[in-house]
């Protein structure tokens, strides 16, 4: 089984396994969790409201904080635009997704799709930059948050250099490392803090509901 | 003189072919395997003076496709020239002598030019059942063994030789290796296809005849000459794979204006072969310029690397079934371990006063 085989084949098959089933279990486990009870009477009606308010509210930068976090907010905004683009609307892409799912969806042309992923992976490059010549960055991140940066990197990478042929590897160990990467991103996606996909607007649900009880508006 | 005596400049001379015709084919010969111009006359006065070489050609399992490839090399052509400028000593399709008689005039060969002759193999040999595949009585792997034993140099032809091809493809009936699994004491080179391009086959054999040794290889043992490259990088289509525009099915615009092949399961990427450069049936044309993707004929398992209307894109072991499954697993794990925390969480609200314990200081203290 060549290289090529082995990551098309039971390499990626095995790391969606672990990505579903890891998904799966870090989910419902936190579902099923016992939610602690408020001590004290609501201040105002209408929770589920806030929560809601602030799920979305939490996609806009907040004045306050424009010239503080403006900087990795766009880029933040820009990068996830850029991984949805790329993973669902890369013609190759669909393809794979057609090949799983049995049915695609039109893609966007090449001429768009690759700039918006060297967009992307550009961004990350900064920020795993800005994280490591950060003072205050680097003194509060962990092995989790460059882990999950670079892990994230990876398929970006591999992925242009499988689109342009760079002729420093053959084709075919390039689009295995591609694949290689793809799957060493689903199998470390939920447990890092890449689960915060899922975890992200249950997180800010919850935030809401709590300060809405105090009587805090956020 | 026989025929067999004469040097291939005196059989060219007896034949009529004159020096600017062979000339010609030498300039041709040295373009094909990429050597400087320099080394025309080289070639040349090598096969000038070229006695032939003996060539014994086994097939084991196998469709004769590739007998049928050098064939067909369009005549008279280069390809037939240097065809029947070697002493073709055995070959099962094209000798004349059948039965005892051929395998007399092969063992005759072998004596006659032991340690000297080429052994030309397509088909895959059997290693299950000594049964599955024999001649006049003797098994291939042991007529392979024999044979290579007193051979100069063994060519691999086509890809069942080379890497096992389809005889090897899942479940492997016959247990089928390839040369290469069997004779491990000779140079091997091997030439896959299915078949391979004639003039691949008779430029390995030029290079032999002019230089004495074989070709410069690549990791599988093919001439990096013909192999080098991938058909994605020489593809005319591949302008349209960089902008993105492919064909969607093998009778759709796309596909009537020349588009790339990729989302029809075309291999050129992960296929080393000189189709789009040398093309078939006298440069005529190749597989994706006909329209149909290339289905990676010259690589290993080729037959086991996914369907051939699959893109490279692809998983090939991954399905909804799969992930269907792994979603009811997950379900049953993340209801486990959502239980069993819960189940601790009413645990320690249970025995709120172990938190009230008092602490051994506090008891010193008092």
């Amino acid at each position: 089984m060549s290289l090529l085989d082995f990551a098309r084949g039971p390499a990626l098959q095995w790391a969606a396994v672990v990505f579903v089933i890891g998904m799966l279990w870090r989910t419902l486990g936190l579902l099923l969790m016992l939610r602690a009870r408020p001590l004290s009477k609501d201040r105002k009606t209408g929770l589920a409201g806030a929560g809601v308010k602030t799920m979305f509210s939490r996609f806009l930068l907040p004045k306050v904080f424009a010239k503080r976090v403006g900087f990795q907010f766009l880029l933040g905004w820009i990068w996830h635009l850029g991984f949805v683009i790329t993973l669902l609307f890369f013609q190759v892409h669909v393809l794979f997704f057609k090949g799983l799912l049995g049915f695609g969806w039109p893609a966007l042309p090449n001429s768009v799709v690759l700039p918006v992923a060297a967009v992307s992976l550009g961004i990350l490059v900064i920020l795993l930059v800005r994280r490591v010549t950060n003072p205050v960055l680097r003194y509060i991140s962990t092995f989790n948050d460059y882990s999950s940066v670079i892990v994230t990197i990876l398929p970006f990478a591999t992925g242009f250099a499988t689109f342009a042929h760079v002729p420093a590897l053959p084709y075919e160990t390039l689009l295995a490392l591609h694949f290689l990467s793809v799957a060493l991103l689903l199998v470390w996606f939920p447990f890092s803090k890449l689960f915060h996909v899922i975890t992200v607007l249950p997180s800010r649900y919850i935030l809401g509901v709590k300060f809405w009880r105090r009587g805090v508006e956020a | 003189m026989t025929q067999k005596d004469m040097t291939l400049g005196e059989r060219l001379q007896a034949r009529g072919v004159s020096r600017r015709a062979f000339l010609k084919y030498c300039a041709t010969t040295a373009s094909l395997l990429a050597l400087s111009p320099t080394m025309v006359p080289r070639i040349a006065e090598a096969l000038e003076a070229q006695r032939r070489p003996s060539v014994i050609w086994l097939s084991f399992q196998e469709c004769t496709g590739c007998t049928e490839s050098i064939t067909r090399s369009a005549s008279p052509s280069i390809e037939s020239m240097i065809f029947e400028t070697i002493s073709l000593d055995y070959h099962h399709t094209l000798q004349a002598a059948a039965g005892h008689q051929a395998e007399e005039a092969r063992e005759i060969a072998m004596k006659e030019n032991w340690g000297k002759y080429l052994v030309l193999v397509d088909g895959s040999i059997p290693t299950g059942d000594m049964g599955y595949s024999t001649t006049a009585g003797e098994s291939n792997i042991d007529t392979l063994k024999r044979v290579a034993e007193g051979a100069a140099a063994i060519i691999a032809i086509g890809t069942c030789s080379a890497f096992g091809g389809i005889p090897y493809a899942n479940p492997n009936p016959t247990g089928a290796v390839s040369v290469s699994d069997v004779i491990k004491d000779k140079p091997i080179v091997n030439v896959p296809g299915c078949p391979p391009i004639p003039a691949v086959m008779t430029s390995v054999l030029a290079h032999y005849l002019a230089f004495g040794s074989l070709p410069e290889l690549d990791h599988l043992n093919r001439p990096k000459v013909f192999y080098g490259q991938n058909i994605h990088d020489r593809c005319y289509r591949r302008p349209f794979y960089e902008r993105g525009q492919f064909a969607e099915s093998f009778d759709d615009e796309g596909a009537k204006k020349g588009w790339c092949l990729y989302k029809l399961g075309c291999k050129g990427p992960t296929t080393y072969n000189a189709c789009a450069v040398l093309k078939w049936n006298e440069g005529t044309s190749f597989p994706i310029e006909a329209g149909h993707g290339c289905l990676g004929c010259s690589e290993p398992n080729f037959w086991d690397a996914g369907s051939f209307y699959s893109p490279l894109s692809t998983a090939t072991h991954l399905d909804a079934g799969t992930v269907a499954l792994a979603g009811a697993v997950g379900v049953g794990v993340g209801v486990a371990a959502g239980a069993a925390k819960r189940a601790q969480q009413k645990k320690i609200k249970s025995a709120p006063a172990k938190a009230w314990t008092k602490t051994q200081a506090e008891e010193e203290s008092q």
